[in-house]
């Protein structure tokens, strides 16, 4: 008790042992109190929570790759597409329809690391002819690698169902599961437990499990030699060469295992929505997490998640909400003639609808402008950017 | 510094300037042509030299993009994601701006021409002034931060013209009057179409008027000296800010002029043309050397070749594919692209 108060009056003051704690706490408490406000219709939102739990585990590994290592990566989302590919193909119906004609059921626990791995090697093999580039050139090369695998999965319809996407996705099971209040039953252990679709609780618990697994992986690597070789690589590649670091073999590291972490993701992602359509894995998908990344701070592993989760909020939740609480407000200031449809006037709701890729717009741009190093940024970094020599930035990924 | 990454694998580290880069590049860039061969002996002539004309076209239209990404990256090392919808901003404007002329559909003649060139020239100083406002706004606050910071408000500034179009026009596909000329030329089995020579015609004289203007005016050489080394331009008194302003500015007048060119080519626009063209066009400045303005032009014109070669004789769905893949194929094998004269390591 003592030591937990002496480590509390020690860090009260840091903001990334702050921003880990906000986050555990409503981490542990969202699905109870969503449950609650809404009084017991919160699967939506304990759904949607999980899906951000996804970005945030996307944001993590992204953050490995370019804050971290240097290393600009502008297709991340192809590697969450080959690890949804990898559990939709290898977890389902699908390779009955294939030349193969036999189904697989990998189970979900294996897939995963499946996922994971297949992900790493793509990332090994599109690196290592690449990785010798300095700077934009790789940031190139992945933006064109996350052009084509989608594309690709969605051309080969033999094996993928092209367009349609892989449908009905086996889920994971456990041999037992604890329910209670907090999914709003009753406190119960069920056997043979199935991760069914509407069961959003067991699905958001799963992929906390697996958040605060890749923090403590994450971190660890951080202060590991190989996390001090990345950042060795990052502020100076030659310099590190100089003192005895690989930097081709560290690069690749990072970005196998950056790959990895999305490989996972796309996993998980593919396995709770029971559909992998090549439609999800677009470069606005990348843009995405690169500006989770950026926006919370970039090689900074809480900063990366703070990120993830706010313009997670405002893409899937405040953007999509906006039109009908735009109509509401209307509505109750008495302005009932901004909700009449005319044909100059498309409706108040239609209209914010269309805004928001302004909106979106307006953030990544102003966010910028105001803390161009992000919002919990790394305090090595910020540090070395107050006294960091200005013609050179640090970030510079040469 | 070469002797520090004594560690790192030779053959690996220097594999894209070997010869065996070379070598296998150029196996795999003839295993493309003589496969585009196979495939147009299969056709006749006359559907070649009509392919090759869309190819050609279409290429022209693309060079005038790339440019303008060519440009701001040799000039402050970004990809201006905003650039492709300044493009689009362009056809946009024009067809704003047709009604006020009194262009209609089926005008055709030589007394729309002066209305044409002036709805053009509009067209083209309007997206300047975009273009250069984007600069100032989210650009060069930004000189100096981070590197990502400014790739994060150019998507930003991407997002938001798109989304100003939108609100314009709505997400629909919209009809861009088909104003040039339907006729073709046959000159013995072969037959162009007088639009293609328009659009062709037109995307040549500016980029010859362009690259006489980097080469020969003071303010091209400004450009290139900044290019080069922005602290010793500005030690030679150059004002890099008007410079690049100025760099933003040329590019936005030739993307203004790809999209009017584009509408009266297409005769389809929509509000997010721009990013798909944006980085197709970017992938044509990759292939010809980044940085490197003829470079562009020709890489232009060989992806517009390679999109109308691969859509009509192999199949459409694979087209972004193979443009993308010679993407990757250049910077695996040639990473200063098909001209590059400059080095991809600093």
């Amino acid at each position: 008790m003592k030591r937990l108060r002496e480590y509390v009056s020690e860090n009260s003051r840091n903001p990334n042992v702050i921003a880990y704690a906000a986050m555990a706490i409503a981490a542990l408490t969202f699905p109870g109190i969503a449950q609650f406000a809404t009084g017991g219709n919160a699967d939506y939102l304990v759904s949607l929570a999980a899906d951000g739990g996804v970005f945030v585990l996307l944001a993590i590994g992204l953050n490995v790759v370019v804050g971290f290592a240097g290393l600009l990566d502008l297709g991340y989302a192809a590697f969450f597409a080959i690890g949804s590919y990898t559990y939709g193909m290898l977890a389902s119906q699908q390779l009955i329809s294939s030349p193969i004609h036999h189904a697989l059921h990998v189970p979900f626990w294996i897939a995963l690391f499946l996922g994971m791995f297949i992900a790493a090697s793509a990332g090994a093999l599109l690196g290592a002819p690449t990785l010798r580039l300095r700077g934009d050139y790789l940031a190139i090369v992945t933006l064109g690698f996350g052009e084509i695998v989608p594309r690709f999965f969605r051309n080969m319809k033999d094996w993928t169902s092209g367009v349609n996407g892989i449908s009905a996705l086996d889920v994971p099971t456990l041999p037992f599961w604890i329910t209670g209040p907090w999914a709003n039953t009753q406190l119960a252990i069920e056997q043979n437990f199935r991760f069914v679709t509407f069961n959003v609780t067991a699905w958001y618990v799963l992929i906390v499990i697996l958040v605060v697994a890749s923090v403590l992986g994450v971190n660890n690597l951080y202060g590991s030699r190989l996390g001090r070789a990345w950042m060795a690589v990052r502020e100076d590649e030659t310099a590190a060469a100089a003192m005895g670091v690989n930097t081709v073999n560290t690069k690749l590291l990072a970005f196998a295992i950056g790959a990895s972490f999305s490989g996972f993701a796309g996993a998980f992602y593919g396995a709770k929505l029971s559909l992998v359509s090549p439609d999800s894995f677009g470069f606005i998908v990348s843009i995405t997490i690169l500006s989770m990344v950026v926006l919370g701070g970039m090689g900074n592993i809480p900063g990366a998640m703070i990120g993830a989760l706010l313009l997670y909020w405002v893409l899937y939740k405040f953007l999509p909400d906006a039109p009908l609480q735009a109509s509401s407000l209307a509505h109750n200031l008495g302005l009932d003639s901004l909700n009449t449809v005319t044909p100059n006037w498309p409706g108040i709701a239609e209209f914010v609808s269309r805004l928001k890729f302004i909106i979106f717009g307006l953030i990544l741009v102003s966010i910028m402008l105001l803390r161009p190093q992000g919002l919990l940024p790394s305090r090595l970094r910020s540090a070395e950017l107050k006294r960091g020599v200005h013609d050179e930035p640090v970030t510079m990924v040469t | 510094m070469i002797g520090a990454l004594a560690r790192t694998p030779a053959a690996l580290r220097n594999f894209g300037n070997s010869q065996l880069a070379t070598l296998i590049g150029i196996l795999i860039a003839a295993f493309g042509i003589v496969l585009t061969i196979q495939h147009v002996l299969q056709h006749d002539a006359s559907f070649f030299f009509q392919i090759l004309t869309i190819g050609i076209a279409d290429g022209a239209i693309y060079a005038l993009i790339a440019l303008g990404y060519t440009m701001v990256y040799g000039i402050i090392e970004l990809i201006n994601f905003a650039h492709g919808d300044v493009f689009t901003l362009g056809a946009f404007i024009s067809l704003a701006l047709f009604p006020v002329f009194g262009i209609a559909e089926g005008a055709s003649g030589f007394s729309y021409v002066l209305p044409l060139l002036a709805v053009g020239l509009i067209t083209m100083a309007l997206c300047a002034v975009v273009n250069v406002a984007i600069e100032r706004v989210a650009y060069r606050p930004l000189r100096h931060a981070p590197r990502l910071a400014p790739l994060i408000t150019a998507i930003g500034m991407s997002s938001i013209l798109e989304g100003a179009m939108y609100l314009w026009k709505g997400p629909f596909n919209l009809h861009y009057p088909d104003l040039l000329p339907l006729t073709r030329l046959n000159i013995g089995a072969v037959s162009i179409g007088v639009k293609d020579l328009i659009v062709l015609t037109l995307a040549i004289v500016l980029v010859v008027a362009f690259t006489l203007f980097i080469n020969l005016s003071k303010l091209g050489k400004a450009m290139r000296a900044t290019a080069q080394d922005r602290d010793a331009a500005q030690l030679m008194g150059i004002d890099i800010n008007r410079t690049i302003a100025a760099t933003f500015f040329i590019g936005a007048v030739l993307a203004g002029a790809g999209g009017i060119t584009y509408g009266l080519y297409i005769n389809s626009v929509a509000f997010d043309l721009g990013f798909i063209t944006g980085l197709i066009a970017f992938t044509a400045a990759v292939f010809g050397g980044i940085g490197n303005i003829p470079g562009a032009a020709i890489g232009g014109l060989l992806i517009g070749m390679v999109r109308a070669f691969s859509d009509s004789y192999f199949d459409s769905s694979w087209t972004e594919i193979v443009i993308f893949g010679i993407l990757i194929a250049t910077l695996v094998f040639r990473p200063t692209g098909l001209l590059g004269m400059r080095v991809p390591e600093k």
